[in-house]
């Protein structure tokens, strides 16, 4: 079935870079996800009611990573899982149908909880707003947030994010990839050109 | 009334090795020879071509009276011609059945009126080929027809003493009975050989030993009533080692063999193209070649087209509800020549005797089937076996309906001219009117 | 044949793994409040079915509407079908409709092959005559993952040994279970009477045997077939009791089975014939699970199918 594709991995940006620029080491990183952690906890009354929910492949890994600084700084850690968005993505019909990521909710649900939706890159807004969608499906939390590690710009919807690990200005043609030691083996934000 | 033409440089198959002239006069061959004189004589270059005695189809289906969407009388015969043929015999399961004087004799009279081959009308064996009571066969055989092959093909006459019956019936007029092998029992719904690939698809088998069974039956029938037997369509191996045995016993047996049963195997059903779905099936790869070797050592006698046309609402459906049946008349030469001639199985006097002389023969056609010498009656057919290989494009063809198995695929050789007594029916591959 | 779903065969190892894991991600989105997903919003699916089956033609339409796809049913009672309707004839109605997608069922082997001569769409066959019902085949091994070994992820069905029993001759389920549970590593073997066994069988990628007994003792799956009673007009068996008696499951035979083996049947069943009312209601037997599996595994392949910018979807 040629409509489909079995994919190991899909990336936000198409063409590979001829060079890379590495905009955030992996100490910065760590000190983003720590700040990020305390800036929760003082927004949500000490985290109370929250639920992280990552959106895969790589916000899933920075929300058990938040999930779990919550729990250093707290002594219990929040509930954490994830939340795949394939199904309400408003451009499915630009490219063959892409395989389905574990949606994986907590035992307590989101209704009622302050959902923090986090991801690692937030560029046009579309991921976020396919993310609504299907949260919309789970239940009916009573506020729903953003963190994010990286901020690029570019919004093509209105949305924001309520926790930003670094904003990034750049350029459209430009593609911003994040590394993470779960998945790549190493952390890391890295920068670079589209190649023509 | 016919021309006067003098073939030059000719390879007479069969006949002395090299270039011949052949001289067509007063509907007979005048003479054969080098550098022959015929003042008056239109000239036909025929170096590189070779001349057959004219083709004679024992197994062809121009559907009129009944089916004329599909084919007549007049677009049949046509297509005959452009294949070479000079005489066909037009099987009996048209509508009204060909089972009594009047319809054998309407059959007749169109083939003369179309004029581009003789039309032998085969007589149905049975009543409405129902297979429950004899047919007028000797009224069929006495009227201007002539009618000397009988066959209820389409139909297997089954009941055994029935077909005893009739191969005792119709020595009384040197008659013969050409039986479609198919034991109805063991092929109630079949559709395609029963073998792996049906087996794959889904489809009911149609075995081998359908078709055997029948032929050995008749075989046996044949000898003991001392009849001739004629087996339509012969198309497994098995089917082959009766007909040699029986042979081999000196019983009055001939059998025929198709073009595509020469060359097409069932896997290509695969697809469910209904263009591969006929009567009796396409079989195995082990079939093609023992029906070649069959054929190439004369165990069969002929190649018979079984010529039968379909309208494209008859094919264009799901596999089940498909008409059995494949045109053959414009590729059958060219057919033969790809699994027989260019294999070295058969040379060109091998093809004059298998698609001329020995179906002239069998239905005893006097004026067809005769070796090209002064005298006979100028029925030749000319064919290029060095055209180059070109698709079949059905589209292209005389007959009214298109269900070509060949469509697509490379067939080498031309018809180049065809001369039924002294007249060009066809002259560089096209029809002459 | 890329945008179709005709055969088992047409999928590859990691094609059906990839149907399996979908369905797995649809499986946990059927027991949520909401279970209706956008993503065919706007397509078309016409269910044909020439054959009466409400259970497959309701678990297709279920299936198309939870993706909120609109569902055009047509079934051949009382339609132009009924009154001489051509397959083709229906083809060219459905592409002068727009159609996305069409569920095929249909008497006639190689249907399926036949309607997506002639549509754009993309054309899933729901079973034709006796040659192949792939989702039957694709929710079996669903069935057969998700008992067996816990739903993970990834796997094919590598070394389970699958029994199945009946009528294989006329059976589309076990000609589509044998292709997609080799494809996908399983050791399959046939039981049935010589006379219901496929003609050239010992050419498809499995094991036969005339002795239920001995195979039961053996198996982690024992896949029941439906047998007709029409057959034994046509000498296929003596009688049904006989049937019965050497092929039948029941409890006796049902005790032969591992521990851990489960009990699997396409339905409809003959309770009492090829399987036994207690086995069919035992917590071994699989049954209604396959019937839920079946329409989340359709979701699955609607939108593998649909769902992208494949050569059959529209822009």
């Amino acid at each position: 079935m040629c409509a489909m594709r079995p994919e190991p991995g899909h990336e936000s940006g198409a063409a590979q870079p001829g060079s890379w620029k590495a905009v955030l080491t992996p100490e910065e990183i760590r000190r983003a996800l720590s700040r990020i952690a305390h800036e929760i906890l003082e927004r949500t009354h000490g985290g109370e009611g929250v639920v992280l929910l990552g959106i895969p492949t790589r916000g899933v890994y920075l929300a058990r990573r938040l999930a779990e600084r919550i729990g250093e700084f707290e002594g219990t850690p929040a509930p954490y899982g994830s939340l795949d968005v394939t199904m309400h993505r408003d451009d499915l019909r630009l490219r063959p149908a892409r395989p389905l990521r574990r949606t994986e909710v907590p035992p307590d649900g989101v209704d009622g909880k302050t959902v923090v939706l986090v991801d690692d890159v937030l560029f046009s807004g579309r991921t976020v707003r396919a993310a609504l969608d299907a949260l919309n499906d789970l239940g009916r939390p009573r506020a729903v947030q953003l963190a994010v590690l990286v901020d690029r710009g570019h919004r093509e919807l209105p949305i924001r994010a309520d926790y930003v690990g670094k904003n990034l200005p750049t350029a459209q043609r430009e593609v911003v990839r994040v590394l993470l030691t779960e998945k790549d083996g190493e952390d890391s934000v890295l920068l670079g050109e589209r190649d023509q | 009334m016919s021309e006067q033409w003098l073939i030059r440089g000719v390879t007479v198959a069969g006949g002395a090795v090299g270039a011949m002239d052949v001289h067509l006069a007063g509907g007979d061959i005048a003479g054969v020879g080098t550098d022959l004189a015929a003042p008056g004589a239109r000239v036909l270059d025929a170096r590189g071509l070779v001349a057959l005695p004219g083709l004679v189809d024992l197994h062809t289906h121009l559907r009129e009276p009944g089916s004329e969407d599909a084919e007549t009388v007049e677009t049949g015969t046509r297509a005959a011609a452009l294949g070479g043929y000079v005489a066909v015999h037009a099987m009996a399961n048209t509508e009204p059945v060909a089972d009594t004087a009047g319809v054998v004799e309407q059959i007749w009279r169109l083939g003369q009126q179309a004029g581009y081959a003789d039309v032998r009308p085969v007589g149905a064996v049975t009543v409405g080929r129902h297979g429950k009571q004899l047919a007028e066969l000797g009224a069929m055989a006495d009227c201007p027809a002539a009618v000397r092959v009988f066959s209820d093909d389409g139909d297997c006459v089954a009941d055994p003493l029935l077909m005893r019956r009739a191969l005792e019936y119709v020595k009384a007029f040197g008659g013969v009975i050409s039986q479609h092998a198919q034991e109805p029992r063991l092929t109630e719904g079949a559709q395609l050989n029963e073998g792996e690939v049906a087996s794959r698809l889904g489809l009911a088998g149609w075995p081998a030993a359908a078709e055997e069974a029948i032929i050995a039956r008749d075989c046996l029938l044949a000898a003991h009533t001392g009849s001739r037997l004629h087996v339509c369509h012969v198309s497994t191996a098995g089917s082959v080692e009766i007909v040699r045995w029986a042979k081999s016993k000196g019983w009055q047996v001939t059998a025929e063999v198709t073009p595509h049963h020469l060359l097409l195997t069932d896997d290509l059903a695969a697809g469910y193209d209904t263009v591969f779905k006929v009567n009796p099936p396409l079989r195995t790869r082990a079939d093609v070649d023992a029906l070649r070797r069959g054929l190439a050592e004369g165990t069969i006698d002929c190649v018979a087209t079984d010529h039968a046309p379909h309208p494209v609402e008859a094919k264009e459906t799901e596999w089940a509800a498909a008409a059995n049946g494949m045109t053959g008349l414009e590729t059958a030469l060219r057919a033969v020549q790809a699994a027989m001639v260019d294999t070295g199985l058969l040379d060109w006097a091998g093809v004059a005797d298998r698609m001329s002389q020995r179906p002239a023969a069998i239905g005893r056609l006097s004026g067809h089937g005769q070796p090209i010498a002064p005298g006979a009656p100028a029925n030749l057919t000319l064919y290029d076996p060095a055209a180059p290989a070109e698709a079949v494009d059905p589209t292209t063809h005389a007959s009214k309906s298109r269900n070509s198995p060949f469509a697509g695929m490379a067939l080498p050789g031309r018809v180049h001219a065809t001369f039924l007594r002294g007249t060009a029916t066809v002259l560089d591959g096209k029809v002459t009117r | 044949m890329n945008r179709h779903l005709i055969s088992a065969a047409d999928l590859s190892r990691d094609e059906a793994i990839l149907i399996l894991d979908t369905t797995a991600e649809l499986a946990s989105a059927a027991g949520r409040p909401i279970r209706k997903l956008p993503t065919l919003r706007g397509l078309t699916v016409v269910n044909c079915f020439y054959e009466d089956s409400t259970r497959t033609r309701t678990s297709f339409e279920a299936a198309a509407k939870r993706l909120s796809a609109d569902v055009i049913n047509f079934s051949a009672k009382g339609s132009s079908v009924a009154k001489g309707e051509s397959l083709k004839d229906t083809a060219l109605t459905l592409e002068a409709m727009g159609t996305d997608a069409v569920i095929i069922r249909h008497s006639a082997s190689g249907a399926a092959h036949t309607l997506a001569r002639w549509v754009t769409g993309s054309v899933v066959n729901a079973g034709d005559g006796t040659h192949e019902h792939p989702t039957q085949a694709l929710l079996d091994a669903f069935t057969m993952r998700q008992r067996l070994s816990g739903g993970e992820r990834g796997l094919g069905l590598d070394g389970v040994r699958v029994t199945i029993v009946g009528d294989v001759l006329h059976s589309r389920v076990a000609r589509s279970n044998v292709l997609l549970l080799s494809t996908l590593g399983a050791e399959v073997t046939l039981v049935a009477p010589p006379t219901l066994m496929p003609y050239a069988v010992e050419t498809w990628p499995c094991k036969v045997s005339y002795d239920l007994d001995t195979e039961l003792r053996k198996t982690d799956v024992v896949m029941m077939l439906r047998v007709q009673q029409e057959r034994m007009s046509a000498a296929y068996f003596p009688s049904v009791r006989e049937y019965r008696r050497r092929y039948g499951l029941d409890a006796g035979r049902m005790a032969l089975l591992p521990d851990h083996a489960i009990v699997m049947h396409p339905g409809p069943m003959n309770r009492g014939v090829e399987i036994a009312a207690e086995v069919a209601d035992s917590p071994r037997s699989t049954i209604v699970a396959q019937v839920s599996n079946g329409v989340i595994v359709r979701m699955a392949v609607l939108y593998l199918l649909l769902g992208g910018a494949g050569e059959g979807a529209r822009a």
